[in-house]
């Protein structure tokens, strides 16, 4: 009840268009001319010294990538984006390769610290069991700070930007990078391949339960930029580790593209938690500005016996385009989904996730709950696929729509490919609107209608929320009620 | 944007050429302005999602020669066929190559008029119904006035006759008027694996009409492809299953409108596939009222090599508000190579709607083979029982105890077979 009452306090401390994200930091950056050519694909391996192998598979990524068609099945509907028009590279100025947190520019520590998000290593306080989280922060494209790399590096973790790690582990990057999502993949994961500029990389030994959540937070600040950051996460024999994002970005009126593609590798007994809270900006209660949102996510439970589980939490960006998936490789490998997807105002939503089926006995579960309100369109696409060895494979699949207001829309699309007889596959949705009947309940004990509605939406995603870890929960529901607000009365 | 059109298949040619060489449809504006919107897309492939699992522009190497006007000949082919056929309800209307035969088939019942007549236009969007509009002979047009009640079912026999190949082109509408009522049966007769069937019904029930309609296919067409395109007017109610069993590639697709306020609709079928069989149900039911009801209810039991394929779509206009829509798809695979495909879609665009569905894939319990046999039940005998079981709770969804019992002889008769076959191959 506690926590009801916070949400509803944070959703009456804020005006109606509350995106609290939504301010600009004056930073200098470098900022690569607009525009996309085989140029820019080496302006960016050269600022970030990268060796020739890396060089030559960006190009190959960007020649497929001229000869490919930009996607249009997704129930989305925005005018054509011109790629010419785009900044594809832009950084903090002093980025060049902070030693320690005290090189940071402090401009930079205030905006994270705007965002709530700790960058300085605080000694556990006393007495206050706070749970430690490392972080690595990427500011536009490139990584600028990443938090308790000594303690991590202890427990032999690897945990650090993208560009280090193709530096001080290239064996690593080489065998691994494409190897989930191939450059050939899809429009905007090519589009990744041939310009991504930075993102996180982590690398979990043999054995070893990674000793506290990892931590990256995106943030979009320069103007007409796009990112294109890239995430590939390892997880050895026997290893652990949960790993979280979150994102946001300024106010702007213009669209902005963020393309992302994640790696995820489970080896044997392995288990990846993924937990992603996405708020980029919305665009504004017309439709206007907002974070294009093109993301390729992927697990590949490679090893026997590995797990790997996707949290989400979308509350943000005009559209969202993204489909974390499991490719259930290993025997009785288990992939989970888990999503929460909220729209508001005009924002759209196509979002899901896939398991493919591989292994004998794998198993899978999805649970996707998504809420739409104002004049939004959310729609659940997911493919549940059983292969022909797939033996004994398992899943069930629940996803539930809610509606608020009579102009939004709901829609789920699953598609279920049965092509063996011991394969169990059950799916079931259902689509209502907040009932009256609970409403009345609630307002008959005093809350409002506001109140109530955040009560009831906070109830039917409450199966999601218990995956996350405690206090990116905490986080996570008053965002909720924040994304819904204005959508009640 | 629509998509470049790809160079035209051998088939697509063949359609062209079969139609232009049609002088008399050719010249006329609905049939020309039909085929124009088949071959804007041309045959469907899996890129047009409702298409999704079957590929038919690559399953149709090419369209078999059209089967001509029935001669005598023909007609005594057609005779014996429909003694060997049990006569179903009050009365029996019979087509031959989608031609209507009234020299077969009784005197409609009273309240009821029949005629064979050029088809009336309908605007459909799906390539193949479009196609039918405009190859079909004729079409076997079945009224009910408003007010009347039909005793029982009325059944129209669709006959395939002929030797080697031949593509045939059927196209049947059943309108009722305001407040009638009427059972009719569809029965699909005669095809041998060289057939190609291309068949349309049109379902037009004008307010407070209600009917039963069942459609039963049990013969071995190379091609089944099947469209009904239904359109509720409000406080109409409709009943529709499907019993499918045999041929090479069977599709079966409904377009399914409720334009009035509390209409209702009921959609059910069972899917008997075996061998190397193809069939796909593909259902869009579109709530455009408010205080619409609907239900789908599928089962499919699929075996050896065969493929089945469900996609319902449930669509709910912004106004149709109160809409109460659910959906089920359930199929059970009885081999390691059978496969099954489903797509149970939800488009939502107004709130107050309770709209659900629900799709399970997956084989026998061995649990309840063992408690069978632990009764002294041998296992095919089991499976038998179980699966008889699981098919006939969907036929219970027909509601008419001898239309059900109808189809429960045929589902027997079909497990009675496969065990043959399968002890024939041990």
């Amino acid at each position: 009840m506690a926590a009801v009452q916070e949400t509803v306090d944070r959703v009456r401390a804020i005006d109606v268009d509350a995106y609290k994200y939504g301010f600009v930091s004056a930073i200098e950056s470098d900022v690569a001319p607009k525009g996309l050519n085989e140029g820019i694909v080496r302006f960016i391996s050269a600022k970030k010294e990268e060796p020739e192998w890396l060089l030559a598979w960006r190009l190959d990524a960007y020649r497929r990538w001229l000869t490919m068609e930009e996607p249009k099945w997704a129930r989305v509907d925005y005018p054509p984006i011109d790629f010419q028009d785009l900044h594809y590279f832009a950084a903090p100025k002093n980025a060049a390769g902070p030693r320690s947190l005290d090189d940071v520019d402090p401009e930079l520590l205030r905006v994270y610290e705007k965002l709530g998000i700790p960058l300085v290593e605080q000694e556990i306080l006393a007495g206050v069991e706070k749970p430690r989280v490392a972080v690595d922060a990427v500011f536009d494209s490139v990584s600028v700070a990443t938090t308790f790399k000594a303690e991590l590096a202890k427990a032999g973790v690897i945990f650090c930007s993208f560009s280090e790690a193709v530096h001080n582990h290239p064996e690593l990057v080489k065998r691994y990078l494409g190897t989930v999502v191939p450059s050939t993949d899809n429009y905007y994961a090519t589009l990744n391949s041939a310009v991504f500029s930075d993102g996180s990389f982590v690398y979990v030994p043999e054995g070893v339960r990674c000793p506290m959540e990892l931590s990256t937070y995106f943030r979009i600040n320069e103007k007409n930029t796009g990112q294109f950051e890239r995430t590939l996460i390892i997880a050895e024999k026997g290893a652990y580790v949960s790993y979280l994002e979150g994102c946001t970005a300024p106010k702007r009126d213009e669209n902005q593209l963020h393309a992302a593609v994640v790696e995820l590798v489970a080896l044997d007994d392995a288990e990846i938690k993924y937990s992603t809270v996405q708020n980029w900006y919305p665009g504004d209660a017309e439709g206007r500005g907002g974070i294009y949102n093109f993301v390729t996510k992927r697990g590949d439970c490679r090893g026997a016996r590995s797990k790997i589980s996707w949290t989400q939490v979308e509350t943000g960006s005009a559209i969202t385009w993204k489909y974390p998936s499991c490719i259930l490789r290993g025997e009785s490998s288990r992939g989970e989904f888990y999503s929460i997807a909220i729209s508001n105002g005009r924002q759209q939503v196509d979002s899901g996730t896939k398991m493919i089926h591989l292994g004998r006995n794998t198993t899978s579960r999805i649970i996707s709950k998504g809420v739409s309100a104002g004049r939004s369109q959310n729609t659940y696409r997911g493919q549940v696929s059983a292969h022909r060895l797939a033996t004994g494979a398992r899943n069930f699949t629940n996803c539930d729509s809610l509606l608020i207001g009579s102009e939004c829309g709901a829609h789920t699309v699953p598609y279920i490919e049965a092509k063996n007889a011991s394969a169990v596959i059950e799916h079931e949705a259902t689509t209502s609107k907040v009932s009256e009947e609970q409403l009345f309940y609630c307002q008959q004990r005093g809350l409002s209608a506001e109140e109530a509605t955040a009560l009831i939406v906070n109830g039917f995603v409450r199966d999601v929320l218990q995956q996350l870890p405690m206090e990116f929960a905490v986080e996570a529901q008053k965002l909720i009620a924040i994304s819904l607000e204005g959508s009640v009365g | 944007m629509a998509a470049p059109a790809p160079s035209r298949s051998t088939a697509e040619a063949t359609l062209a050429r079969q139609f232009a060489a049609l002088k008399a449809l050719a010249a006329t504006p609905g049939r020309a302005a039909a085929f124009a919107r088949f071959a804007a897309s041309g045959l469907p492939t899996r890129r047009i999602e409702a298409w999704h699992y079957t590929d038919l522009r690559a399953a149709m190497t090419d369209a078999a020669p059209l089967a001509p006007a029935p001669d005598g000949a023909a007609i005594e082919a057609a005779r014996a066929l429909l003694a060997a056929h049990d006569k179903i309800g009050v009365a029996r209307l019979v087509t031959v190559n989608g031609r209507f035969a009234p020299e077969l088939g009784d005197a409609p019942p009273d309240g009821a008029a029949v005629a064979g007549r050029e088809a009336r236009a309908t605007e459909a969007r799906d390539a193949m119904a479009s196609l039918v509009e405009a190859m079909s002979p004729d079409s076997l047009t079945v009224e009910i006035a408003a007010g009347a009640e039909i005793a029982g079912p009325i059944e129209i026999v669709h006959l395939a006759v002929g030797e080697g190949a031949f593509s045939l082109y059927s196209w049947t509408e059943i309108a009722l008027g305001a407040g009638a009522r009427a059972t009719v049966v569809e029965t699909f007769l005669g095809a041998t694996p060289a057939v190609q069937r291309h068949a349309a019904t049109t379902v037009r029930l004008a307010r407070g009409g209600w009917l039963k309609h069942v459609a039963a296919i049990g013969d071995e067409a190379e091609l089944h492809l099947e469209s009904q395109l239904i359109d509720l007017e409000a406080e109409a109610e409709l009943n529709a299953f499907g019993f499918v069993s045999g041929g090479a590639l069977n599709r079966r697709q409904i377009f399914a409108r409720l334009a009035g306020a509390d209409a209702k609709i009921a959609l059910g079928g069972l899917a008997l596939i075996e061998g190397t069989r193809r069939a796909d149900t593909t259902l869009e039911v579109v709530h455009v009222a408010p205080r619409g009801f609907s239900r789908e209810f599928y089962r499919a039991i699929v075996a050896d090599e065969a493929v089945g394929v469900f996609q319902g779509k449930i669509m709910v206009a912004p106004g149709a508000q109160k809409t109460d829509g659910a959906m089920k798809s359930q199929a059970v695979l009885l081999s390691p190579q059978a496969q099954m495909n489903a797509k149970p879609e939800l488009e939502i665009f107004a709130d107050d709607v309770i709209c659900g569905h629900g799709a399970t894939v997956a084989s026998i319990d061995p649990e309840m083979i063992f408690y069978l046999q632990s009764r002294g039940i041998p296992k095919e005998e089991a499976e038998a029982m179980l699966l008889d079981a699981f098919g006939a709770e969907a036929i219970a969804k027909v509601d008419d105890d001898a239309l059900a019992e109808g189809l429960r002889a045929r589902l027997a008769a079909w497990l009675a077979g496969r065990n043959l076959r399968t002890e024939a191959n041990a």
